[in-house]
């Protein structure tokens, strides 16, 4: 053959880097497992936003979700942790080098019932942190007992009936102080990957639970978290896009059934609303949805909360732009001069 | 007004015996909350500015107002600084416990009480000084609010008049005590001179009690445990503090904190070069240590026994996932609902082998404040060297009163920050893997979080990984995994602080560590004196011990171990090391009463002992 092919030219992000550099190892979750649809997303956002992969460290807690950083972004650092504490660990991470970006992931029941206590404190510290539920109601790694998000009424496998009321994560966060609270679905890859690039652009704690079927013990007839149940009752709030920092695009919208939110980094969130009076950047129109949405059964999907002024926790501390644990010695210990000053006020 | 009320016999009892000049316990019983830290502070500094070797003890109630609080002062011209059990000169101005504490005093012994308890019916073979607290506070403060507070102040004037305390030196203890508050100095030193003038008109001195200048405290400082262990945090290097209140522990973050604001400042920007962070349970605050130790911070918490044990659970994943962090216990009695304010060596086992799993830990055993400080330093470059968890096991004794000691000195080597490799390292070597054992001591390299080297990243988990940190459940590489880092405690015996040992060759060997330092080695002199049974000493300054100590042991044909605790932890934890011919020569002596041990108590105990050998 005479003809040279020419290869197509490969894809690569803003900072060339190709999607293979934000893959992670293979996952060890079931077959159609939600929290893989997860992990593809969160592959897809650190890739379209552009990250370097070495400025993301990755945290989480025990459970099938507390495994999924094992695959995504390979070549980050990554920390499986201690049930329920991941958000300890989260915050000990950004104190020692407020320059990373942190994602932490965690489920259910790591978060809402063995973890609430750190759940809670993270939320109103609002930690630098990208927080991800992946919920699915249910203790997928012990085969599949309830978990505090499972709602009254839903019927395990094998006929058990959860009479208690959930915890809604996503009414805490907004009630506590995170600063950018999402519910999502793992089925609804457009708008996860939007919030997730939306939470990449956020310094404050972004809260994300995603709704995340457990294929093996809670996606039967009866369960709230089934993927028919929740494509069924699924309520979008709205269309949310997101234009990226280092894209120059304008984008034509009606001021009246829009809303447009810059978030840290540059990058503009457009929420395009069903609901013409919801304002995001109102507590209470967050918690009256959720409150209605739950009383209807239905799952309100979207971003509830978003607020950019709140002051973040590593700024309230004030403490020095340069990561702590590099710092030079010269820097953390105080001259003899300082040591004799204390020394003599002690005589 | 009252004169001193003394019964022929007194006179006779006080009379002819010789004077007692700087060797004596003062101790003052008030009630808490009722400002007497500030007097009896007074009472200690004057004794300390007066060149008089002195220790004083806080005995205080798991109580904001309203119970029971005793402090004493002991003062030796040997230098002997623990607890004495018996109390030469009382101070009762507390009606809930005046009449047992008189009860207990040694006869020849003063006291000093509120007139109104009317405590001479009680005894007759002591010195009583009634003093009349309410009458004499009265012109002092016409601001009936403040008068309990300066109260006190009163009898810190009637103890200096009666032990001939130089006055100009109390005046310098109030001014120190009130050093920014010169309205308050001046109010308290009014109603020390109350005292003061009420005694020399109105008491006559009947008691064989005295102090006079010495000159053993020239050049040096007063400090607590905590301020000395915050000192040795802060010099050296620590960035990332969190930590959850617990008697006695708070104290050292909470002074922490001060230094760290005035000297931690980045001149340039005006931001810290710290994080302080009071967490919302001990659980969350070792998360934290975990974490910050992870990315790289020098990263500590401090806690007592209640918060040890929740730390158990990260402390397990520190220990596999070898995450550096340091931990101070200021060790207490039982549980919260036991007795919280009080001292004791309890933690020692547990905190050891804390956690599931085969887990051990290095512990370092401070004696002193100057300790508190070192080992501070020592922790942080043992925690990163050794990439694990350290703990500094200090206590209420050590690390809420106040000892006096040298100046501290200015660290003498830079920090050592461990196998930590940098991009650099990466480019050099081509890669690296997590948990090979590449120097054969068992501590392997890492690399930190944003490390823009491709090959920097890792997975950290707990035992269940290679030497790649890939995950795996292989059963030889667990073992493989299991025996480096028993291979690591090795090295950790080689690094932490050695045993300090005095061997003269007798026959009989002590063996102590922390502050039960202080009552042996004046037991040691007691025995040595009265029984003419003289010893040797092994100081424990750290876990695991040094072969040296099993080398004491040998050497002697008992070994006695002091501990502050009812179960021999020290000693249980020593024997996991030691053959059946060395286990039968150890002996205990336990003291477990909540206080200070005492010389006294050890003497006797071995004594004891000794009889049946």
């Amino acid at each position: 053959m005479a003809t040279t092919t020419t290869l197509p030219p490969k894809k690569v992000n803003r900072i060339g880097l190709e999607p293979a550099a934000y893959k992670g190892n293979r996952s060890t979750l079931c077959a159609g497992c939600g929290h893989n649809a997860i992990s593809e997303r969160i592959i897809e956002a650190f890739y379209e936003m552009g990250v370097e992969p070495h400025q993301v460290a990755k945290l989480s807690g025990i459970g099938c979700s507390s495994k999924s950083p094992a695959y995504f972004l390979r070549s980050s650092h990554g920390f499986n942790a201690v049930h329920g504490r991941m958000p300890s660990v989260a915050t000990g991470t950004l104190l020692a080098n407020r320059t990373l970006i942190a994602i932490g992931v965690s489920g259910d029941g790591d978060s809402a019932s063995i973890g609430i206590g750190q759940f809670v404190h993270l939320m109103r510290r609002n930690l630098p942190l990208i927080y991800i539920i992946e919920d699915n109601g249910c203790y997928g790694l012990t085969k599949g007992q309830f978990s505090a998000t499972a709602d009254r009424g839903s019927i395990l496998k094998n006929g058990v009936v959860n009479d208690l009321p959930p915890i809604d994560t996503c009414a805490l966060a907004v009630q506590l102080g995170a600063t950018y609270v999402a519910r999502s679905f793992s089925g609804d890859k457009k708008q996860l990957l939007a919030l997730l690039q939306g939470a990449i652009g956020h310094r404050g704690t972004a809260m994300l639970d995603v709704i995340s079927p457990c294929v093996t013990f809670n996606d039967h007839e009866g369960s709230t978290k089934s993927y028919s149940y929740v494509k069924d009752h699924d309520e979008p709030l709205g269309d949310i896009s997101l234009v990226p920092f280092f894209e120059d695009i304008s984008v034509e919208y009606d001021p009246g059934t829009t809303t447009e939110v810059t978030l840290h980094d540059g990058s503009r969130l457009i929420l395009k609303k069903l609901d013409h009076n919801y304002n995001p950047a109102s507590k209470i129109d967050a918690l009256r949805v959720l409150t209605e949405a739950q009383e209807r059964g239905e799952v309100v999907t979207g971003l509830f909360y978003v607020n950019t002024e709140q002051p973040n926790f590593l700024d309230l501390l004030n403490v020095v732009d340069e990561p702590l644990a590099t710092l030079p010695e010269s820097r953390v210990r105080p001259p003899k001069g300082a040591l004799d000053e204390v020394m003599e006020s002690l005589r | 007004m009252a004169t001193t009320h003394l019964a022929p016999t007194e006179t006779e009892l006080s009379a002819g015996r010789d004077q007692v000049v700087n060797d004596l316990s003062i101790q003052v019983a008030t009630v808490n909350g009722s400002g007497s830290q500030s007097a009896n502070m007074v009472l200690l500094r004057a004794l300390f500015q007066m060149g008089i070797p002195v220790s004083g003890k806080n005995l205080f109630p798991s109580n904001i107002e309203g119970l029971p609080t005793w402090f004493t002062i002991r003062t030796s011209r040997q230098g002997w600084i623990s607890r004495r059990k018996e109390i030469d000169f009382l101070v009762a101005v507390n009606a809930e416990t005046a009449e047992e504490d008189v009860r207990g005093l040694e006869p020849g012994s003063a006291c000093v009480y509120d007139e109104k308890l009317n405590l001479k019916r009680l005894r007759n073979d002591i010195v009583f000084y009634p003093v009349p607290f309410d009458q004499l506070v009265i012109p002092v403060c016409p601001e009936a609010k403040l008068r309990k507070l300066v109260r006190n102040m009163v009898y810190v004037g009637v103890v200096a008049r009666l032990l001939e305390f130089e006055t100009a030196e109390v005046e310098r203890a109030v001014r120190r005590q009130f050093l920014k508050k010169a309205k308050a100095a001046d109010l308290n030193l009014k109603a020390v001179l109350a005292g003061y003038d009420f005694a020399a008109k109105n008491l006559e001195k009947k008691d064989r009690f005295r102090v006079e200048r010495m000159n053993a405290n020239q050049g040096k400082i007063l400090i607590d445990g905590n301020s000395a262990a915050a000192l040795g945090c802060m010099m050296a290097g620590v960035t990332v503090v969190t930590w959850y209140p617990i008697t006695p522990s708070s104290s050292l973050c909470e002074t922490l904190i001060g230094y760290m604001k005035k000297y931690r400042m980045d001149p340039e920007t005006g931001k810290a070069t710290f994080a302080i962070v009071q967490a919302e349970d001990e659980l969350a605050a070792i998360g934290m240590v975990m974490g910050a130790g992870w990315a790289g911070a020098r990263a500590m918490t401090s806690t007592s026994g209640p918060g040890i044990s929740l730390m158990a659970e990260f402390t397990g994943l520190g220990y596999y996932a070898e995450v550096p962090g340091v931990i101070f216990d200021i060790q207490r009695v039982g549980p919260s609902t036991g007795l919280p304010t009080r001292t004791a060596q309890g933690d020692v086992l547990s905190t050891a082998l804390l956690s599931h799993g085969d887990t051990k830990h290095p512990l370092l055993f401070p004696s002193s404040v100057e300790e508190c400080y070192a080992m501070a330093i020592d922790a942080f470059d043992l925690a990163e060297e050794l990439q694990t968890p350290v703990f500094v096991m200090s206590d209420l004794d050590l690390g809420m009163n106040y000892w006096t000691a040298e100046p501290f000195s200015y660290p003498d080597r830079p920090l050592r920050r461990g196998k930590v490799l940098a991009a650099s390292d990466l480019e050099r070597l081509g890669g690296f893997e997590r948990y090979r054992d590449v120097d054969g001591d068992g501590v392997t390299y890492r690399t930190l979080p944003g490390n823009p080297h491709p090959a920097s990243g890792y997975f950290t988990r707990g035992s269940g990984h290679n030497e790649k940190a890939i995950y795996t459940e292989r059963s030889d590489t667990y073992v493989n995994n299991m025996d480096r880092l028993a291979r690591k405690f090795e090295t950790a015996r080689r690094m932490v602080p050695g045993p300090v040992i005095e061997d003269s060759g007798h026959e009989i060997g002590l063996l102590a560590y922390g502050t039960t330092h202080w009552a042996v080695g004046e037991s040691r002199d007691q025995l040595a004196r009265e029984y003419g049974v003289k010893t040797d000493y092994c100081r424990i300054r750290a876990f695991p011990f040094a072969d040296e100590v099993a080398v004491f042991v040998r050497r002697h044909r008992r070994v006695y171990i002091v501990e502050q605790n009812r179960d021999a932890q020290l000693a249980g934890l020593l024997r996991l090391s030691l053959d059946g011919d060395e286990i039968s020569r150890l002996r205990s002596v336990l003291h477990y009463d909540g206080l200070p041990v005492d010389a006294r108590s050890v003497t006797d105990s071995i004594m004891t002992q000794e009889v049946g050998n």
